[in-house]
């Protein structure tokens, strides 16, 4: 377990990560174009689809697939009640912003599972490749979850929350090119990946240092900015609720037989915090919480937790607990 | 030169509200629009800018039209259910055009 941690805190991917934090927390101009870093993210989520469809096309569909996304969707669904609940009992935030930030947890981050995609990959744990089409599964449930709690307990959330708006979420970018990258995966199988595998796997590790490094720098320059509108409480939520979650997906996991890294990656995704994609939404269907708020959470606490000390301890207590 | 009155719309608005408002001034078959971002402000929580920021839900953008006078209020009715409860306002001044036509 601490040998993990260590392998997994001493990485370029970790390191990288940290420098962005300490040139935010030093005030360094240090910046990455917000061009380039749209680029690698694009560039991130094409590879993890397209290898995790390559991967679907060598061993097949399974059935399992049908029923880790079901559980998956489950989760995303399930989490922000949970979270909700724990913030309206431990910390001061009223409904709707609690509301929000339940619909943030409940949502999943693709970078953190592009981290532990990389972390599995380094330490030569195999992982099903349709958590990839799990992970774009688990973008959306949680945002329905937030507006039915707010709904319910605010009496707004509805305002917006019509066809168009679903439409926009379901089919917002990251997840129409993760499940795009994957389909095109699944069809062109080995071919494709033997013409693409300089691109998507070996400039992969360079990639995604470079994007953890602006990831560090958005982070740290994102708790600098919104501090102010944390209590102790709820920052400490940050932390207690991504441990709730992935306790949650080992529970699922293992009921459901997934392997180690597929464990691990469910625990992850389980365990991650919306950043791009809940957000917006949040803006559109619940104008009055404070937005400062969730991202502060998501990306300023959980993200950085996630990467320095979550990744590691989800893969050690999946290593003890999946098949 | 000759110059000729109108109304000019200012709609300072969150990022993902840009698409909504857009849509309401097609409706509202205004003849043109400008969106620009913003780049930093200072408003009820303090200083903000738009550096840095990985989602387009803490952007900000500005929506401009010109318009006749005549026109002000239909167009407002349109967008307000859009803005009524967002972070962002709306300004309206009095500016002047040398091709009256064309708005």
């Amino acid at each position: 377990m601490l040998d993990l941690a260590f392998q997994n805190l001493l990485s370029p991917m970790v390191l990288f990560f940290v420098l962005g934090l300490l040139a935010a927390f030093g005030r360094s101009d240090l910046s990455i174009p917000e061009a380039i870093a749209k680029l690698l993210i694009l560039y991130l989520l094409l590879s993890i689809g397209f290898r995790g469809g390559a991967e679907v096309a060598h061993h097949g569909l399974t059935g399992q697939l049908v029923t880790t996304i079901a559980a998956g969707i489950l989760l995303s669904f399930a989490i922000p009640f949970i979270a909700y609940a724990l913030l309206r009992a431990t910390t001061g935030l009223n409904a709707t912003d609690a509301a929000s930030v339940a619909g943030h947890y409940g949502s999943i981050s693709a970078v953190t599972f592009v981290a532990v995609t990389g972390v599995l990959a380094h330490l030569s744990i195999p992982y099903d490749g349709y958590l990839v089409a799990v992970a774009a599964a688990m973008e959306t449930p949680a945002i329905l979850a937030a507006l039915l709690i707010a709904r319910r307990m605010t009496a707004s959330g509805d305002r917006i929350a019509n066809g168009d708006f679903l439409r926009e979420v379901a089919f917002n970018g990251s997840i129409v090119l993760l499940i795009g990258a994957f389909a095109i995966g699944a069809i062109t199988g080995e071919r494709g990946m033997a013409m693409l595998k300089p691109f998507i796997v070996d400039a992969f590790p360079g990639f995604l240092c470079l994007f953890l490094l602006d990831m560090g720098l958005v982070a740290g320059r994102g708790l600098k900015q919104g501090w102010r509108y944390l209590s102790i409480a709820v920052a400490g939520f940050a932390v207690v609720m991504p441990l709730i979650a992935a306790a949650s997906a080992a529970a699922t996991a293992t009921l459901i037989g997934l392997s180690v890294g597929s464990t691990a990656v469910l625990m992850t995704l389980a365990a991650s915090a919306s950043y791009i994609v809940v957000p917006a939404a949040m803006r559109l269907a619940l104008p009055a919480a404070n937005p400062a708020i969730a991202l502060t959470l998501s990306l300023g606490i959980t993200f950085p937790f996630n990467l320095l000390v979550g990744i590691p301890l989800y893969i050690a207590l999946a290593t003890r607990i999946a098949q | 030169m000759q110059t000729h009155p109108k109304k000019r719309i200012d709609v300072i608005v969150e990022a993902p509200l840009m698409r909504r408002i857009i849509d309401r001034l097609d409706q509202a078959d205004v003849s043109g629009y400008s969106v620009m971002p913003i780049v930093a402000g200072r408003g009820h929580d303090g200083l903000w800018t738009a550096d840095g920021q990985i989602s387009n839900a803490t952007q900000m953008v500005a929506v401009v039209c010109i318009t006749d006078a005549s026109r002000v209020d239909d167009i407002l009715n349109s967008i307000f259910g859009v803005i009524s409860n967002q972070i962002g306002f709306v300004t309206i001044s009095d500016v002047a055009v040398v091709r009256p036509e064309r708005f």
